[in-house]
């Protein structure tokens, strides 16, 4: 195995892009290390992409937050900024692993890692977050929800990486939130994770949502239907008993030790409702 | 497999050390550099027992590749006390009797001072929070949690700190 910490985006693109196949990029380490340790994988090159310039850094842009890849979740925890706009997102990065985890998980390596359980993943989604992609072709921004496609696999094309996390501007009167189920009260993987961002008018109707679930299906969940029975009401019992619905009804889960089918359709709708409550009453301020 | 050249600083001192890119920290401070206090419980994150700060940031040692030390700072359990006398942190779990075996003591005394550094007064559930990534298979923990708040409020002025006194009363 190679260990290179190149300084500049063009050369983590070419070194991932020249070893294609078994480079993998070192965010944090937290599951990368794990299967490197464990004999999962046998990489011929690792890319750490932290010292790269910009990677540790949080940046105001266009009113959102640009959250480098290299970010870790406990310095997004202290970022008083980026707390204020998305505590949802804020709270889901938290919930990763423990202080010590925290203290080098990054959003992005969450993302890539596409474990359909990660956390800050459906935060993200109902956030409306973009991931910037650096690659051989120069960047683009991409969904959130477009980058997982199974489990532990990515839509990241050779060479390419995320280089950044955007949370965008919240529009007044908007929260959101991120709620998930586990056993115990920390140190252990969502049964069920459910993200709600919502926008209310002047007068208190939604004028928009987003309702995204994780650990439910294959991959993370943007749930339209869900988010459509909030839009136009005062998110009433009656709106979110809509919202509960449609949640169960997306969810097509696995049956394991963690949960079975029917816990998990059931939770998912459980906690879409809760997690509504709570963005309801950021919203209201 | 060519070995990598790391400069760091471990525990206020200038170090270098060579290492395979594989190796973690953790192999790297136990197996190169002697410093054997961070203790691999697991190797995957769970238990805390190799915790180690990095640019003050509280992690796990094992999930990261010494490659990655190079030009950080590195504080570790052997650099706390401070020669001979003990860090308030070590004296209350003496005092408290909150270790038995003490493998998971070492990281259980880095973490409880990095929340101490962020958080001066904690609450216990901040502090059990704090410490849920450490594993502690012998006491139960309530003589750990007891440790670092007495040693919290002892940090803070709250109480006399007196270390002969505090270890005549634990003996
Ligand atoms: C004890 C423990 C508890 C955990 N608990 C939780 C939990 O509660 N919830 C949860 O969601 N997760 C949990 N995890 C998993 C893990 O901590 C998270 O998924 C974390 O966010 C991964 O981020 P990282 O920066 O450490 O990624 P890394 O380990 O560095 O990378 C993960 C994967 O993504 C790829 N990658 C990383 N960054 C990029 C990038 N910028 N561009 C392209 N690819 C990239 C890597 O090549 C690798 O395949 C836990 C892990 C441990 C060890
Ligand atoms: S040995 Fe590192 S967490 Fe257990
Ligand atoms: S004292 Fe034995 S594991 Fe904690």
């Amino acid at each position: 195995m190679r260990y290179e910490a190149p300084q500049s985006v063009d050369t983590a693109v070419a070194l991932l892009a020249e070893a294609a196949g078994s480079a993998h990029v070192l965010a944090g380490g937290t599951d990368l290390l794990v299967r490197l340790r464990s004999g999962h994988i046998e990489p011929e090159l690792v890319v750490d992409i932290k010292r790269i310039e910009g990677m540790r850094a949080i940046v105001e842009e266009d009113g959102g937050w640009r959250i480098g890849a290299g970010v870790p979740s406990a310095e997004l925890g202290e970022h008083a900024g980026v707390r204020g706009a998305w505590p949802g997102v804020v709270e889901a990065a938290g919930l990763i692993g423990s202080t010590q985890i925290q203290g080098r998980a990054t959003l992005a390596g969450n993302l890539c890692n596409a474990s359909p359980a990660a956390d800050s993943v459906p935060a993200m989604v109902a956030a409306g977050a973009t991931a910037r992609i650096a690659g051989p072709g120069g960047t683009r921004d991409v969904a959130v929800e477009d980058i997982p496609t199974g489990p532990g696999r990515t839509s990241l094309r050779p060479g390419e990486f995320v280089a950044s996390i955007y949370l965008p501007a919240p529009a007044p009167r908007s929260g959101d939130a991120y709620l998930r189920f586990i056993p115990r009260t920390e140190m252990d993987i969502a049964v069920v994770g459910c993200g709600v961002a919502l926008t209310l008018d002047e007068g208190g109707t939604c004028i928009a949502a987003r309702v995204s679930l994780g650990a439910v299906a294959a991959k993370v969940l943007l749930v339209g239907k869900a988010a459509a029975a909030l839009v136009g009401t005062a998110v009433d019992d009656t709106a979110l008993a809509a919202l509960s619905a449609a949640c169960s009804e997306a969810c097509s889960p696995i049956d394991d030790k963690r949960g079975t089918v029917a816990f998990r359709t059931h939770v998912a709708g459980v906690l879409a409702e809760r997690a509504a409550r709570i963005a309801l009453s950021r919203a209201k301020g | 497999m060519s070995q990598i050249h790391v400069t760091t600083k471990i525990n206020g001192d200038e170090t270098e050390f060579l290492c395979e890119p594989e190796d973690t920290l953790l192999d790297v401070l136990r197996d190169r550099l002697g410093l054997t206090g961070a203790k691999e419980g697991c190797g995957t994150g769970d238990c805390g027992a190799c915790s180690v700060t990095v640019d003050d940031r509280l992690v796990c040692s094992c999930l990261m590749l010494g490659a990655e030390a190079e030009g950080r700072e590195i504080a570790t359990i052997e650099g706390m006390a401070d020669g001979e006398v003990l860090h308030p942190l070590q004296r209350k779990f003496i005092e408290h009797a909150a270790l038995q075996c003490g493998i998971c003591t070492p990281g259980i005394l880095v973490a409880a001072k990095s929340l101490l550094e962020n958080n001066p007064d904690p609450s216990e559930e901040e502090a059990r929070y704090w410490l849920a990534g450490n594993l502690c298979r012998c006491t139960g923990y309530d003589k750990i949690i007891r440790a670092v708040m007495d040693a919290a409020a002892e940090m803070r002025g709250e109480i006399a700190n007196d270390p002969d006194d505090s270890l005549r009363r634990a003996s």
